[in-house]
């Protein structure tokens, strides 16, 4: 099942694309709304990490138009139920999701993306070893204390 | 007690592909038992599974935590392991929610110091490196226990994210055998990373002797934000 809560932490990840590879745009979609459990408290802690204008965009690709273009500063029980409803509650079960930067197609198929480029499990062996230390090391450059 | 999910789904033809709950499954679900308070203290949102099989270990988290407390995240680079993994999740009313990936590729752009608690139980079979990249590549059951070089050649193409992945306060679970070399890793994992870690259990079945380590991050520590593609495992 991709839902919305899903969808909104999905970036492209193909080599070399690095800008504006995020929201994916869904194409040819088949939706199912399914009933689940409210949780207030969850959604509260999540909303930090949603990208808001993300999840708007991709709620009005679906059809969904309830959610307003700013986060509302009040989150009473009225708009969390809303949230939870876009969030949680559209299944999308077939269709594609579309780099919006370099075009990539990811497949949908029985709720599940596939997003396993081929690309990156091909390589092997040695380069991955060369890789693997630079980013150690790269990582270790940039840390913040 | 935490029951062990419910698997009598999971037909010995969905074995044939999928990897099978076994000793460093078990292993992995005791040490995630034993910590139960503590991770329930940490009201974890965001739970990432890398890996994640049948789907044993993600309903098992997820009934220790609540179903609807957080969002349970899983990637398996076997697709039929996905599809395992979300009935898994139905059968014990835990929603898991699966990307059909390698590692984290496609969530680490947005998950950088998000993640509350990651688990891997890896490929970690010592092999040449060749055949565990083949069984990358083919996706199948191979992939499931075939780790190259001292066992550890998938897992290090992950280590390097875990620290930005995880939230302040956040912990990553990760099974390992004596032949992965334990404690070198840890201390990598900390002179690099800055991440404390614990073997949390030890024990011994069969010819393996398995180690689940937990690594943690302080609650004040912010990982640079990274972003690359780092997981394409190319030469710079
Ligand atoms: C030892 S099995 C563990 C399965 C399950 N988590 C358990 O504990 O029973 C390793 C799992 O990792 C998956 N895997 C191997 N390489 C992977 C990769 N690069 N990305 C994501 N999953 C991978 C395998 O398909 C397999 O399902
Ligand atoms: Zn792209």
């Amino acid at each position: 099942m991709v839902r919305l809560i899903t969808h909104n932490l999905l970036a492209c990840h193909a080599k070399g694309c690095t800008s504006n590879n995020f929201p994916l745009q869904f194409k040819d979609v088949q939706i199912v709304v399914r009933e689940s459990e409210f949780n207030p408290d969850f959604l509260r802690g999540f909303i930090p990490k949603i990208e808001w204008p993300a999840l708007v965009s991709s709620s009005r690709e679906l059809g969904d138009t309830s959610l307003s273009d700013q986060l509302p500063e009040m989150l009473d029980d009225a708009f969390l139920k809303t949230l939870h409803r876009v969030l949680f509650e559209i299944h999308v079960e077939e269709g594609v999701m579309i780099c919006p930067n370099c075009s990539h197609h990811y497949p949908i198929s029985n709720g599940i993306p596939n997003m396993a480029s081929s690309v990156t499990l091909l390589i092997r062996g040695l380069p991955y070893l060369a890789s693997s230390w630079l980013n150690m090391k790269l990582a270790n450059d940039l840390k913040i204390s | 007690m935490i029951p062990t999910p419910d698997l009598s789904h999971l037909k010995a033809s969905d074995y044939e592909t999928v990897y099978e709950p076994a000793e460093d499954t078990f292993i992995l679900l005791d040490a995630l038992e034993s910590d139960s308070d503590t991770l329930k203290q940490l009201r974890p949102r965001l739970c990432l599974e890398i890996g994640s099989g049948s789907g044993c270990v993600s309903t098992f988290l997820g009934s220790i935590l609540g179903s609807s407390e957080a969002l349970f995240l899983c990637t398996d680079i076997n697709p039929h392991a996905c599809s395992c993994s979300v009935a898994t999740g139905l059968q014990n009313k835990i929603p898991l929610n699966l990307v059909n990936a390698s590692l984290a590729d496609p969530l680490l752009w947005r998950l950088q110091n998000a993640v509350d608690i990651i688990i891997f139980n890896p490929p970690y079979v010592p092999t040449v490196a060749d055949e565990a990249w083949t069984a990358q590549a083919d996706r199948g059951i191979g992939g499931a226990w075939a780790g190259g070089k001292d066992g550890m050649e998938i897992t290090n193409v992950f280590l390097p994210h875990v620290s930005a992945l995880l939230a302040p306060g956040g912990h990553f679970y990760l099974v390992a055998v004596t032949q992965n070399n334990i404690v070198a890793m840890q201390q990598r994992m900390k002179d690099i990373y800055g991440l404390e870690s614990q073997v949390v259990l030890r024990r011994r079945a069969g010819g393996e002797h398995l180690s689940v380590i937990r690594f943690s991050k302080t609650l004040a520590v912010k990982t640079a934000v990274f972003h690359s593609n780092t997981s394409n495992n190319e030469v710079l």
